[in-house]
């Protein structure tokens, strides 16, 4: 049955992709869907077995890798942080799948679409059920070709051509970090298994070793180079660029890949390997600033945005910053428990733009649309569910997780745990909370409720989805509601025995029953401040308030904002475009073409000529010419002789002189 | 009484090549299929043959196997001595694996001299074979050696511009400049030690300075091979000229006799001064893996991208074998192999696309993915193989050739893992250039997808890629063995 999880994927994708021909439209969304959903189902009884009965379950399938004491096996790991994922990933690939059968019909390529996405899912799933960092490295790998993949589904636009190459060579630049990581956990554990390092952890925890001259912490390294991973696969500060650009793909795509489960992979990781980035605080500082900036900064960026699924996308780069941090301040669970909620209501908000989008004949700016609340009801009111539980309106999914991390960063502000780093994190999570509150009401004031800027065609023509395009959107949206009602306690409850020993949270590290006691006037604050955030949304736009934009000041930070803070024309013209007048000017035509060349081959061929001229040219024919050189030759040998017997080493210094001379 | 030494597996595969050339010898030029036929059976036989070797190998023995010994100047202490060990089976199972498909791409892309082709194929797998099984110095050198004639003449007759001539010149000059020394070296060894025989060889040991002379001219014929930087501007021009089965064979096996040499000669009988020049290969690698792959990110040449982004690999090759420790040395050959497989199904790649559309800019493709889909995926498998994505062969060799040079030096493995970043970026790039984007049919306006002949030709590679990406102990356990006794050389 657990092998089954993986497999069915697996078997879906290589019907769908390689017999889609044969199997037409129909029979391949058919069967992938089906292979999906018994995965689901599967995984659901896993998450019964092993989450709720607590049976953990570990499969050896076979050796893989076996040289000298590095001892690599395909094997797989089921414990609850493994089907919390289970659940997540299969639940919103179903559904994504049921959405994009109709999403996708009148494209000619929809078995290749659903293949991708099976190949998606089978290789999430790899990385969530690795016991081992290098299995996981396949997952990890496996996702970001099914993201290039899927990027580039419609492959003949240029823009999505560069987004897919930009996501897939950032991504690896995070994957060049994990892979460092891999390399420093066997150096120091001499293995690369689960269990082995965190087992051990604890006796290495002050093991240092040399990096390049430096005396370094060896968990802190791993942590480090593990973080670094993290920040490509999870888009955090830094190498968050290709997130936003990602949104070139299809629509259910973005919900799946760049929204629920691949980018939830990095804190996957950190929230996996909880034993050992606890023992680091170092790390855990890291984690804290980059999760906490990024989580404004990328609010921030989505306020100004224009396009309506770029807006997500950065409200998904916002929503992993509270992730992250909340693993800074060893809130694993909590955390883990955002995940697998914010799974639910952003991939509601995906698909229910994507409906709009449908309906308004691919049109993706926002500020061409409006309206369409009286169009597409609906589907307003799901994404009115999805946004207000993005913002952490009470009761709602997103309430349970956000408020209880931003609960739990207050209390290292109020008590006697004062730290620095956790105060950080929460003047900005809870400032990100506002801008949170303000952009989701923002997109929905601009696309639903506004006068409408689009043509008389379109808007006519707007209308629903059809019932398969809805029915996982009201599933989503149930699940937006009472997904975290129905498991808080489970997942985050105090003293709730679910994690077993799958997250580590040292004692002194735990906040939890200090969160218990919090002052209830603070306890509000993000409801205050997400309240505010939307008032000020509906002020905007509902009194149409021009004064603003006249402002010099805001338009300016508008502007900056809007261009994304210049991340990337940062990056272009400092890193991208050196690297590659590099190559062409120096490593190639200065060194290949020019340097050696001229010493090698070339220079050879030009030199030789022209000695055998100069050597030609001595056999001039004229007797008084042959005459000096005789009598040339007849000095210098009687030197020799004489210089002999005097010295010893002439005949080194008449060796020379020759050489000399004939050069 | 039959003398059944003649059974030997190793001698059947190494001499099958012989009589396959014999044939083709006698057979007129003007039937060409025939000759076809003949060279493609002789090559299939000897890969059986070769699959004999494999089967029939002892993975608990680090000695050598299947060996035998003629005479040649028994008075000059001269023998001619065979025998493999897990080091160089799997190289001699590579070559007569490329030479079936070298013959079979060639199978309506050669349009003269098809018997004399065939013919120079046939010799360079005799040749082959001979060099990564022979285990006299002597001998080795002039097989080495050998192999320059037969691929000489491959590029600069069967190459596809005038420029041929001036890239199989640079590629003769620097292999023959290199193997000059090699030569010097070789004689120096036989006058001091008597016998150029390998196993006596690795009982004698040099003074630490002779070591140091004679490892240097070793290295300037390997490093010409591997090809190191700064040695290494012959491999792209030749391979941009070589016809398609000529840069299989050149990327795919030429290039691992270097590898092989350091292997087998240089670590063994020079163990001193390994350790004493081990920074300065680091050094060059460091600079090969970060050169070579920014020069890649800048051509324009299909087979040059290869070429380099081979360069590039290659550095990666020398790290694990100078890391000296088990995961480095046996990453090092896994990623031999694979790279064997990887770049040969790369260069066949672009040979499909060179036979139908006869350029090689990158310029003029786009868009292929919907005109050749199946094409689109082999290609996009290949690429993923060749910037190591776990699951493909190049992954577990480079993994263990980062795990081997990480017990050593860890700046050094920093370094070498941003070649991941930029072999990514490289062939990431190349990829979506060619199969990606719209569909430029101002350049082109007739498509044909893979043949038949084509499929079956990339399949085989898929399949062995992804077996030794999966499940690699079957390559790896041969190993073992003679790999721990290699490095016991050393201590």
């Amino acid at each position: 049955m657990y092998l089954l999880i993986l497999l069915l994927p697996l078997l879906g994708a290589l019907f769908a992709g390689f017999f889609g021909r044969f199997l037409g439209h129909k029979g391949a969304g058919i069967i992938s869907l089906l292979c999906v959903i018994l995965s689901m189902l599967l995984s659901l009884l896993a998450f019964y077995e092993v989450g709720l009965m607590g049976l953990n379950c570990y499969l050896r399938i076979s050796p893989w890798i076996e040289v000298g004491v590095l001892k690599i096996s395909w094997s797989l790991l089921f414990d609850s942080l493994t089907v919390t994922m289970l659940v997540v990933i299969t639940v919103i690939s179903s559904l994504v799948h049921l959405y994009s059968i109709r999403y996708m019909q009148y494209d000619p390529h929809l078995p290749r679409f659903m293949a991708f996405l099976e190949i998606f899912t089978f290789f999430m799933l790899i990385l969530v059920t690795a016991d081992n960092l290098v299995q996981m490295f396949v997952g990890w790998e496996g996702v970001g070709l099914a993201s290039y993949l899927l990027i580039n589904f419609w492959f003949t636009r240029l823009a999505a051509n560069q987004s897919a190459i930009k996501a897939l060579v950032v991504n690896r630049i995070g994957d060049f970090g994990l892979s460092l990581g891999i390399l420093t956990t066997f150096y120091i554990f001499q293995s690369v298994d689960y269990y082995t390092i965190f087992s051990l952890t604890p006796l290495v925890s002050d093991y240092s070793l040399n990096f390049g001259g430096y005396t370094v912490s060896g968990i802190t390294l791993i942590g480090v180079f593990l973080f670094i991973g993290a920040i490509g696969k999870s888009a955090q500060l830094g190498l968050h660029t290709w997130l936003p650009d990602a949104m070139e793909g299809p629509t259910p795509v973005s919900a799946l890949i760049h929204a629920a489960t691949m980018v939830t992979a990095g804190v996957f990781l950190l929230i996996r390997f909880s034993p050992l980035l606890e023992f680091s605080s170092i790390v855990l500082n890291i984690l804290i600033i980059f999760g906490s900036l990024t989580a404004f900064f990328a609010a921030m960026s989505g306020v100004f945005q224009n396009d309506l699924k770029r807006v997500i996308a950065y409200s998904t780069c916002s929503q992993l910053g509270y992730m992250i941090f909340s693993c800074g301040i060893s809130c694993y669970n909590v955390s883990m428990f955002h995940l697998a909620n914010h799974a639910f209501f952003k991939a509601l908000l995906f698909l229910s733009a994507g409906s709009v989008i449908h309906a308004l004949a691919n049109e993706q700016d926002m500020r061409r649309m409006g309206s369409t609340i009286k169009f597409l009801p609906v589907t307003y009111s799901l994404m009115l569910i999805g946004s207000f539980a993005l913002a952490g309106f009470p009761f709602l999914t997103g309430f349970y997780s956000k408020d209880f991390i931003l609960e739990l960063t207050q209390i290292t502000l109020n008590n006697n745990l004062y730290n620095i780093q956790g105060s950080f994190a929460c003047w900005l999570g809870n400032l990100s909370v506002f801008f949170t509150a303000f952009y989701s009401f923002r997109l929905i004031y601009l696309t639903f409720i506004n006068s409408t800027n689009a043509t008389k065609n379109i808007i006519l023509k707007s209308h629903e989805p059809s019932l398969y395009m809805l029915l996982p959107l009201i599933l989503l949206g149930l699940g937006s509601i009472f997904v975290g009602y129905l498991t808080k306690d489970l997942f985050i409850g105090l003293g709730t025995d679910f994690w077993n020993s799958a997250i580590l949270i040292l004692p002194n590290h735990s906040y939890f029953i200090e969160a218990e006691w919090l002052n209830i006037t603070i306890k509000w604050l993000p409801f205050v401040l997400s309240s505010l955030g939307i008032v000020l949304a509906t002020f905007t736009n509902v009194r149409q308030t021009y004064i603003y934009l006249y402002n010099k000041i805001y338009r300016f930070g508008c502007f900056l904002i809007n261009k994304k803070w210049y991340w990337d024309i940062l990056y272009n013209r400092f890193f991208v475009y050196p690297i590659l007048n590099f190559g062409y000017l120096v490593s190639f035509k200065n060194l290949d073409r020019g340097f050696i060349e001229l010493l090698g081959p070339y220079g050879l061929t030009k030199l030789i000529p022209t000695w055998a001229y100069i050597f030609s040219k001595l056999q001039s024919g004229q007797l008084s010419h042959y005459l000096f050189f005789f009598v040339l030759g007849v000095c210098l040998f009687i030197v020799i002789i004489i210089g002999n017997i005097l010295f010893y080493n002439l005949q080194l210094i008449f060796f020379y002189f020759v050489l000399i001379f004939f050069i | 009484m039959l003398n059944l030494e003649f059974l030997n597996p190793l001698i059947l595969t190494s001499l099958t090549p012989l009589v396959g050339l014999l044939i083709l010898f006698v057979i007129p030029a003007t039937k060409e299929s025939f000759c076809r036929l003949v060279a493609l059976n002789t090559a299939c036989i000897t890969f059986l043959f070769s699959l004999i070797l494999w089967i029939q190998f002892d993975s608990h023995t680090s000695l050598f196997q299947f060996s035998a010994t003629f005479d040649w100047f028994p008075s000059a202490n001269l023998y001619y001595t065979l025998g493999i060990d897990g080091i160089s089976m799997f190289f001699i199972l590579l070559t007569t694996l490329l030479t079936i498909i070298c013959i079979l791409v060639s199978w309506s892309s050669v349009k003269f001299l098809i018997k004399e082709y065939l013919i120079c194929f046939l010799l360079l797998e005799f040749f082959l074979i001979q060099v990564f099984s022979v285990l006299d110095l002597l001998w080795f050198y002039i097989f080495f050696e050998s192999v320059l004639i037969p691929m000489f003449l491959i590029v600069g007759i069967w190459g596809s511009r005038e420029r041929k001539i001036r890239a199989a010149y640079q590629f003769f000059l620097y292999t023959l400049v290199g193997s000059l020394l090699m030569l010097i070296a070789l004689l120096t060894i036989y006058f001091q030690v008597g016998s150029t025989d390998l196993q006596i060889l690795w009982h004698y040991n040099f003074t630490e300075i002779k070591q140091i002379i004679f490892w240097l001219a070793f290295f300037s014929s390997f490093a010409v091979k591997i090809p190191m930087i700064p040695f290494h501007i012959w491999l792209p021009e030749a391979h941009a000229e070589a016809p398609t089965a000529g840069s299989v064979i050149l990327a795919g096996i030429l290039l691992k006799m270097g590898g092989y040499g350091f292997l087998r000669f240089s670590i063994p009988l020079f163990p001193e001064a390994c350790i004493y020049f081990t920074p300065l290969i680091f050094t060059l690698s460091i600079i090969a893996i970060l050169y070579a792959s920014l020069t890649t990110l800048r051509q324009v040449d299909l087979k040059k991208i290869i070429a380099y982004s081979s360069v590039s690999h290659m550095g990666f090759v020398t790290i694990g074998i100078f890391s000296l420790n088990l995961h480095g040395i046996e990453g090092s050959i896994l990623l031999m192999l694979s790279h064997g497989l990887v770049s040969s199904a790369l260069f066949l790649c672009i040979g499909i696309l060179y036979d139908r559309h006869k350029t090689r800019i990158l310029k003029y493709y786009s868009g292929l993915m919907q005109v050749m889909p199946l094409f689109g995926i082999f290609f996009l498998f290949f690429t993923f193989a060749n910037l190591g994505f776990p699951g493909t062969s190049s992954f577990i060799g480079e993994l263990l050739v980062l795990i081997g040079a990480f017990q050593l030096n860890r700046i050094l493995t920093f370094f070498a893992s941003i070649g991941m970043i930029l072999g990514a970026a490289y062939s990431i790039w190349l990829f979506n250039r060619i199969s990606f984007g719209t569909l430029k049919t101002q350049y082109f306006s007739f498509f044909q997808d893979i043949s038949r002949r084509e499929f079956w030709i990339l399949l085989p590679l898929t399949l062995l890629i992804l077996w030794m990406g999966i499940y690699p102990i079957s390559f790896l356990s041969e190993m073992h063995f003679s790999v721990l006794s290699l490095i016991e050389q050393l201590f």
